[in-house]
């Protein structure tokens, strides 16, 4: 035991270990100024990227930097009953600087979002604010208008004190914070968001299980054919592959639209009648139909290489020992394929719950997914924020299914190729 | 109880991959139950096709496989209850060697107590006792071989087929697994259709080997008489070493022949030769020629040595005899030793019996 914690020494005297490092570190060096261009890209293009995300989705100090005052003299206000004077007078001078800086509108639009009613009431306060006189400003504001008078609207601003929010977030699961700060969800006919996360679910879901079960022979009858016909076949799989997705998706529509190549093949052998034809785009079948083609290759690709290992005289063994070939796959070929099934099938997973051209293309109204919403609050609504707290949890939503899988299967046993 | 010489038999079998080159060729096999029957032959040669048919992942193309007297050639492979070791093993690289061998009784649906008492036996007898619990990746090859034996064997077989089962281990683990399978099958008397290239694996394990080349069987013959007595000049040269002399016929008469070299006439012992004026290949076994013969030798004649080559047990000396520079003679290595030396002149001698004219190359 002694000679195994006694330190050991190279011939000339200097202890293993610090010899082993300096010999080593050159080699260590050199790894990583060849990693060190990746490792920069990513971190320009991913890492600060994502974490620039996950700030703008919780960041809302724009209220907290222009009402600075008003927010410091609310610490001590209750909330219960209407704020005290002091409040009323910070916020007058927090107002009088947006005014000179031309920053009210923005003031008015952020309030509005918190609630209903902003927009009016500053614009009157702006007009009327400028023959305030000095003194008891709370008598003056609450003069203006009303609804400066009612305590909803002034809890209402003082939500909006903290620098970083959670509301986003709840947003993209159709709840919000009332005036009480309770969670509560948004009414019913108001709910879009939930129902395109369950649906982004359920076609990434089916849209995997079509994958698998398509991929699976055509996995094996590429790993089990002789050479000159599996190249053939391989070709056959991956020149899709190699096509612009763009292109593939517009195929899609040539074929399934109603006028389309599949409807008219329908009618011609009689399955339909001519105004009676199906619908299978801009709805659920087309962004089935078309993203399970277009990710057919995810799935088709690990199995193959998992079943290329697969050595034929297992199959050959479990028959000879009496399985019957039903028996000699279900025992012996079938689990030593998993590693590739939870492979293909995480990846198409992922890949199918994030995706974006093909059911804005062919998916209409009902087949499109989280990813449609994302786009649309990046290039419509403007609200980057919420983009970026709803990109944020599809992105976590991915992080939990990929540690689901490490628990049920084990990320080691995973098979890429 | 008399034995069945027919237990298994191979009628008239051809088989065909391409529809244009027989790989098996008109093969009439008999083998008797409880025999260790070896299929030797360069790869490419059949006898791997034959065991597949045998095992059933392959459908003769012509001809009928008998087992027990069942012609089995429409039974699939997992209705016929032969056990059979492949060449690497097949193992179920995800099952513990329990699961391993628990399957073939699985599938029978032999109870559970009963199944653990006969994989018990199997691993004893592979001598793997307590690695039952053992993934196939865990054991070293010796062992993954063991345990493919004893899956073989487990369900009790009448017939089991190895398929050169110790083609990926090294030299000493091949030689000592050879008797461990030869005293197994010595054991429980089981039938064992071997397949191997290895000739030593062959004489060495069976009680008849058959020879195959080209698709046909060469000779059928317990290995003694295979390594004395071939029948022709591919089996003299693809078991053990051979010294060749190629000539014709000059005289036969008295169960010897005289054939004539470029230089020189030897006596042999007529094989396969009829008649004079034939083309004939002379076979002689390097220990069969002793070097300063003192017995009296009917061929005797000197040669100059070319190369000394030294092997502990014995000395290989090839000697320019003849014309033909190539052949060999092995010296045990005694005292007495003659002084072997390169460039020396000696007499070499043997008897025209162990100088067999075979068919010409």
């Amino acid at each position: 035991m002694s000679s195994e914690t006694k330190q050991i020494l190279t011939t000339d005297g200097i202890p293993l270990e610090v010899s082993l490092k300096k010999a080593e570190k050159k080699n260590k060096i050199k790894a990583f100024l060849l990693v060190a261009p990746l490792l920069l890209f990513i971190i320009i293009t991913y890492v600060f990227p994502i974490g620039d995300m996950l700030m703008r989705s919780v960041d809302d100090k724009m209220v907290t930097e222009m009402l600075p005052k008003t927010f410091k003299s609310m610490e001590k206000w209750d909330g219960e009953d209407l704020p005290p004077e002091e409040v009323f007078e910070a916020f007058y001078f927090d107002f009088q600087k947006l005014i000179e800086e031309e920053r009210e509108g923005k003031l008015s639009t952020q309030l509005n979002y918190t609630k209903n009613g902003f927009k009016s009431i500053i614009k009157k306060l702006r007009r009327k604010s400028k023959s305030f006189e000095e003194g008891n400003y709370k008598e003056q504001i609450m003069s203006v208008h009303r609804r400066w008078a009612d305590v909803e609207y002034w809890r209402a601003i003082k939500r909006r004190a903290p620098a970083y929010t959670y509301q986003k977030y709840l947003k993209g699961v159709d709840m919000y914070e009332n005036e009480k700060g309770e969670i509560i969800n948004v009414p019913e006919d108001r709910r879009v968001h939930r129902i395109l996360w369950l649906r982004t679910l359920e076609i990434a879901f089916f849209v995997t299980v079509f994958c698998f079960l398509m991929a699976y022979p055509i996995a094996h009858l590429l790993a089990t054919l002789p050479m000159k016909y599996s190249n053939l076949l391989m070709i056959c799989v991956l020149l899709p592959f190699w096509t612009s997705l763009l292109v593939r998706t517009a195929s899609w529509m040539i074929l399934l639209q109603q006028q389309g190549i599949v409807n008219d093949f329908f009618v011609m052998i009689g399955l339909v009648s001519d105004d009676n034809r199906l619908e299978m785009m801009f709805n659920k079948t087309g962004s089935y139909v078309a993203m399970t083609q277009i990710l057919l290759p995810f799935m088709v690709l690990p199995l193959y290489s998992v079943m290329k290992t697969i050595s034929p005289s297992l199959m050959r063994a479990g028959k000879s020992l009496g399985g019957t070939p039903f028996v000699a796959f279900w025992k012996v070929y079938f689990p030593l394929t998993i590693p590739g099934i939870g492979a293909g099938c995480l990846l198409v997973f992922i890949l199918a719950i994030g995706y974006y051209i093909t059911p804005a293309l062919v998916g209409g109204a009902s087949g499109t997914l989280i990813s449609n919403q994302i786009a649309f609050h990046m290039k419509s609504t403007l609200d980057w924020s919420f983009a970026s707290a709803m990109g944020l949890m599809l992105l976590s939503g991915v992080l939990v299914i990929y540690w689901l899988y490490n628990k049920l299967v084990g990320i080691d046993n995973i098979k890429l190729g | 109880m008399s034995v069945n010489k027919e237990f298994v038999k191979f009628d008239k079998v051809d088989k065909s991959y391409d529809g244009k080159v027989l790989v098996v060729k008109d093969l009439q096999l008999d083998i008797a139950e409880g025999e260790f029957i070896t299929m030797l032959g360069p790869s490419g040669s059949g006898k791997t096709t034959c065991l597949m048919m045998l095992a059933g992942f392959e459908t003769p193309t012509n001809g009928e496989i008998y087992l027990d007297g069942n012609a089995i050639s429409s039974i699939p492979p997992h209705k016929r209850g032969i056990g059979m070791v492949f060449q690497n093993y097949a193992l179920f690289p995800h099952m513990t060697v329990y699961e391993n061998l628990a399957f073939p009784l699985r599938v029978r649906k032999i109870p559970k107590d009963e199944a653990d008492k006969k994989i018990d036996k199997a691993l004893s007898m592979v001598s793997l006792q307590g690695f039952a619990q053992r993934m196939p990746g865990q054991l070293s090859g010796g062992q993954q071989q063991r345990v493919a034996v004893a899956r073989s064997l487990v369900f009790d077989p009448q017939l089991v087929l190895m398929d050169e089962p110790l083609g990926a281990l090294d030299k000493n683990l091949r030689e000592s697994m050879q008797y461990e399978i030869k005293h197994i099958h010595e054991s429980i008397g089981v039938t064992v259709v071997y397949v191997t290239h290895d000739q030593s694996e062959a004489l060495t394990m069976s009680n008849r080997i058959a020879v195959f080349n080209d698709g046909k069987v060469q000779q059928l013959s317990s290995p003694d008489e295979l390594y004395e007595k071939p029948v022709n000049s591919f089996v003299a040269e693809f078991i053990g070493e051979n010294n060749t002399f190629a000539g014709e016929v000059s005289d036969i008469s008295g169960g010897k022949c005289k054939v004539k070299l470029a230089n020189a006439d030897i006596l042999a012992n007529p094989i396969s030769v009829k008649g004079k004026g034939e083309r004939t290949t002379v076979s002689i076994r390097p220990e069969r020629a002793l070097i300063n013969p003192t017995d009296k030798m009917d061929n005797i004649h000197k040669g100059k040595i070319e190369e000394v080559i030294y092997h502990g047990d014995h000395t290989r000396v090839r000697i320019n005899l003849l014309g033909n520079s190539e052949f060999i003679l092995k010296v045990p290595n005694s005292s007495s030793n003659l002084d072997i030396k390169l460039g020396n002149e000696i007499k070499i001698g043997w008897n025209s019996d162990d100088a067999r004219a075979l068919d010409p190359k």
